[in-house]
């Protein structure tokens, strides 16, 4: 199949992406763990950018770009040297920005992504390392609000910021690029994703070769994905009428899911960029070897992995590996109980029940999931009993066994299957009849009837089996 | 003859550092040349404490001034700029914790250009610093409080800033000697930024030994700057050896037009003093000096323009009321800050700004690496460069006021030596008309000890240190 992307439609996108597992902020000694604190309690004079200080610029945050960047398959650069962005904003402590201009830590790379007519590749243009500012806290809605607060925790937190090629041609693209880069970035083990503003995304979209817009600030993946929709169908119908695209940058207002003017061309900033002069140019190039060895398993080579040492299919490794939580949970029940069963079991049964409920594998452990492939495997409970367990699980907590004794979820064999068989087949002579008759269906009538006197604790093959052996013996 | 460090050590063992500081507080409280602009209220606290705890550090108990532009927790620090007043910091820049350690006691902050800008302490918020010798004059700039308060004996030593001859200029102007070391020697942490790229904390005193032993304390590396180098300090230990056999280097440029002929003059007869003693002089040629001046002003611009962007009247100091944030802050800046200041923020912006970056601030970085090579080629074959420090004596307050290219043409001597790096010190060579002059002897990166050794065996061999200004009470 080929893509002719008709409407000629170019996404680029630029991804803010937040460090926070380092224990530092990127210029000073300030802890990262702020998300649960109050207020301008993680700062010090060099994030406050009291008059004075000077940065110190966080190694390991270098060391983690380029990890980010071997993971996208990018260049190293040689030397790394920081430049400033000037500009003002109340929550800039500096009045300027630390950031990386014409000599970016890693640049053209690319990754490789489920596309519109299979496999396409985005590349990527550059990522370099930045400084986030502090945040703006509006006393009630910000037209109203008295006055403005502002906490300065985020401040200085390490910022890699990913700009891709124009290479997306449809919201879904962009929607599996983001999901992509996210998902390599948690098996590099550089950030945790479920932390608020940790990956903050503007896009670049033009139609038809025409101008292009950009849209700021966009929190979310699915965001990204509605943004583009609507930006797209507003620049067709401009250009329906018979009107230019105007280059500017917009702003996506998520509740009403509609793209809103900030600024033309004209009116943007003159950033006077200009080389840090407190942080001397760092020769980083012989770093790359040894950050190389140490480089994780990335999640397209834990795919073939997968399919290849468990024998799973391409669906079920897709869905295992796409969250490195979910990835590493399977491995771990998939080394006690049978990898094939464990496939299923995870990747079709729980983590539907998890997207179900909004959420994520950190609700359920190891333990009870190999607790209940294994209670399926002996056959003390069936499938539907398994199931069962799992939702009450995620619903009111417990563990297997208790949840099996209080609902009574083991399988029912034996002398209580075949008295319901005698039963059922006293019961339902007509059905009998049928079946004799040749109406194949009125079997599965009686094996349901079974069923439900064993309140679908029995396991509906056996009973099948049993039902035939039961009608040869004593109806025939 | 004014007190040196040896001096006070012993006043301290024979009375105690409480009286020895009350002292020079008197002597500051007596003064009207406007050199300070806080004096630190726990000063006599400062001293009991060295008194009672028995600190036995190398400056236990002497008094020290800073400049306003260096971060004292718990002491105003406002850089002598409206922006700032009642700014506290909450921090200790690095040469403060290591004169702490050191047991000085920080007496006040010193009067300084606002932010830095300018040659003469004129721009100062609190009013110009008057010279000790004809309080009619200038005291220099941009350190001038931190100059004129050594020379008028209301402090030993004290510490100043020199970003383009902030420390030198005044030193000269005022009679004391002040060294701009090397660029990475002493840790900026904490120091204000005017321009960074440009700027070093410098020690100001009556004595070459004294701003050697203030060496000892501050140069010591320090990882929170990144430009800080590891170095092995020890600025005293050759300080008495002689200048027999020393190369020195007399560039042509820095005898060119605009220096005053009786400076030239004195400048020539230090000089041939340095022979008497044994060492011989060459003349060179560093002959992309013309241009380093043009190249100083928009590189300390630009970066200006980029530091003191962060005075808004968001976080601290003084703010103008608005209806809006940035109208707050615009009109903080348009009320707080001087007119030099405004002056260089704008210069600054223009000369970074799209289209003109290039033109501008990209040229100036060629002619910076042009004016470290005259340096570098020129240090091949001596030791120290000799040169005037400024090209006349202090001029009159009011004088250059109007006329700011004619201030920033003064710096002719100064600014190249920032923009390379290297180290400096001025120290007194004789009087013009009653006026100090100062003889600047320029050093090979982190070679501050051969500098120290020649001004300090010219100093054993003169006596211009052991006149009194007027104004010492």
């Amino acid at each position: 199949m080929v893509y002719e992307n008709p409407d000629g439609v170019m996404v680029g996108l630029e991804i803010h992406v937040q460090l926070n597992k380092l224990a530092t902020k990127l210029f000073c000694g300030c802890s990262t763990d702020y998300h649960t604190s109050q207020p301008n309690t993680h700062v010090c004079p060099v994030c406050m950018g009291l008059p004075g200080c000077l940065p110190v610029l966080n190694k390991r945050a270098v060391e983690y770009a380029i990890r980010i960047g071997l993971a996208l398959n990018c260049e190293i650069v040689e030397q790394t040297q920081f430049h400033r962005k000037n500009y003002y904003y109340p929550d800039l402590p500096k009045g300027f920005q630390t950031t990386q201009y014409d000599y970016p830590i890693v640049s053209d790379g690319r990754v490789v992504i489920e596309g519109e007519d299979g496999e396409h590749v985005v590349r990527i243009r550059r990522a370099h390392m930045e400084e986030d500012p502090g945040r703006l806290m509006h006393m009630g809605s910000i037209d109203r609000s008295k006055g403005t607060l502002i906490d300065y925790n985020r401040s200085g937190m390490a910022l890699i910021e990913i700009v891709s090629e124009p290479d997306m041609r449809s919201p879904r693209e962009a929607r599996r690029f983001l999901d992509k880069l996210r998902n390599i970035l948690e098996y590099l083990d550089v950030f945790d994703s479920t932390l608020e503003g940790s990956m903050r995304v503007d896009a670049n979209i033009s139609i038809g070769g025409g101008d292009r817009t950009e849209v700021k600030n966009i929190s979310s993946h699915k965001g990204a994905e509605r943004a583009l929709l609507y930006e797209i169908m507003r620049q067709k119908n401009i250009k329906r009428r018979g009107e230019e695209v105007v280059m500017e940058t917009r702003h996506f207002d998520e509740a009403r899911g509609v793209t809103i003017s900030m600024r033309t061309k004209e009116e943007e900033h003159d950033y006077r960029y200009f080389p840090e002069p407190d942080l001397v140019p760092m020769r980083v190039g012989s770093w790359v070897d040894g950050i190389l060895e140490t480089l994780p398993e990335l999640p397209d080579a834990r795919r073939s992995r997968f399919i290849s040492d468990y024998g799973m299919v391409d669906t079920h490794a897709k869905a295992l590996t796409s969250d490195i939580r979910v990835a590493d949970f399977y491995e771990e029940v998939a080394s006690k109980v049978d990898p094939a069963a464990a496939a299923v079991w995870v990747s079709d049964v729980l983590k539907g029940e998890l997207n179900y409920r909004d959420l994520t594998i950190a609700s359920f452990n190891v333990e009870n999931m190999v607790k209940i492939i294994e209670l399926v495997a002996s056959g003390k409970i069936t499938e539907k009993g398994a199931v069962e367990i799992i939702r009450n699980i995620l619903d009111e907590g417990g563990s297997p066994m208790d949840i099996v004794k209080e609902k009574g979820l083991l399988k029912v064999e034996g002398d209580v299957v075949d008295e319901a068989v005698g039963e059922v087949l006293k019961e339902n002579p007509d059905a009998l009849e049928d079946y004799f008759a040749g109406k194949e269906k009125s079997l599965n009538f009686l094996v349901g009837q079974v069923m439900k006197k064993t309140r679908g604790r029995a396991d509906a093959r056996s009973v099948r089996e049993m039902m035939l052996e039961e009608i040869d013996k004593n109806y025939r | 003859m004014l007190d040196g460090l040896s001096d006070i050590k012993n006043r301290i063992v024979s009375s105690s550092a409480e009286e020895v500081v009350a002292s020079y507080l008197e002597r500051i409280e007596k003064s009207n040349i406007n050199a300070f602009t806080c004096i630190a209220e726990d000063a006599i606290e400062q001293a009991k404490k060295v008194d009672s705890l028995d600190i036995e550090g190398p400056l236990a108990g002497v008094p020290i001034a800073i400049k306003d532009n260096i971060s004292t927790k718990g002491l105003s620090t406002t850089c002598s700029s409206a922006i700032l007043e009642g700014y506290v910091p909450p921090y200790d820049a690095h040469v403060i914790e290591r004169l702490r350690k050191a047991g000085a006691v920080i007496i006040g902050k010193s009067n300084m250009d606002e932010f830095g800008m300018g040659t003469s302490t004129e721009t100062s918020t609190y009013g110009p610093t008057l010279n000790p010798w004809d309080t009619e004059r200038v005291a220099g700039g941009s350190s001038g409080g931190s100059a004129a308060a050594v020379a008028a004996g209301q402090v030993p030593v004290s510490l100043g800033s020199d970003t383009g001859g902030s420390v030198r200029c005044p030193a000269a102007f005022c009679g004391a000697v002040g060294l701009k070391p090397t660029y990475g020697a002493v840790s900026r942490y904490g120091l204000v930024s005017y321009a960074n790229s440009l700027e070093q904390i410098g020690p100001l005193a009556n004595r070459v030994e004294d701003v050697a032993a203030l060496m000892d304390v501050i140069g010591t590396y320090d990882n929170r700057d990144s430009t800080c180098v590891k170095h092995n300090a020890g600025y005293t230990d050759t300080l008495q050896d002689g200048v027999d056999g020393l190369k020195i280097g007399v560039p042509d440029e820095y005898f060119g037009e605009g220096i005053d002929d009786n400076v030239q003059k004195l400048v020539w007869d230090a000089i041939g003093k340095f022979e008497d003693m044994g060492a011989e002089y060459t003349k060179v040629s560093m002959p992309n000096t013309p241009y380093a001046l043009a190249a100083y002003y928009i590189i300390a611009m630009s970066e200006a323009s980029s530091n003191l962007a962060r005075f808004d009247g968001t976080r601290y100091g003084n703010r103008s009321e608005g209806e809006n944030w940035h109208m707050m802050a615009s009109k903080t800046r348009q009320e707080k800050f001087g007119a030099e200041v405004k002056r260089r923020i704008l210069l600054g912006t223009y000369a970074l700004s799209a289209g003109y970056h290039d033109k501008y601030y990209l040229k100036a970085l060629k002619v910076r690496t042009l004016v470290k090579q005259d340096f570098e080629r020129a240090f091949e074959d001596v030791d120290v460069l000799m040169a005037p420090t400024m090209p006349t004596p202090a001029f009159k307050i009011g004088e250059k006021m109007d006329d700011p290219l004619s201030l920033y043409l003064s710096d002719v001597n100064t600014v190249p030596i920032n923009l390379a790096g290297v180290p400096s010190i001025s120290v007194p060579c004789g009087f013009s008309e009653g006026l100090p002059v100062g003889l600047q002897v320029i050093g090979n990166y982190f070679d501050e000890a051969t500098i120290l050794k020649a001004a300090h065996s010219f100093e054993k061999n003169t006596d211009h240190h052991t006149k009194l200004a007027a104004e010492v009470v």
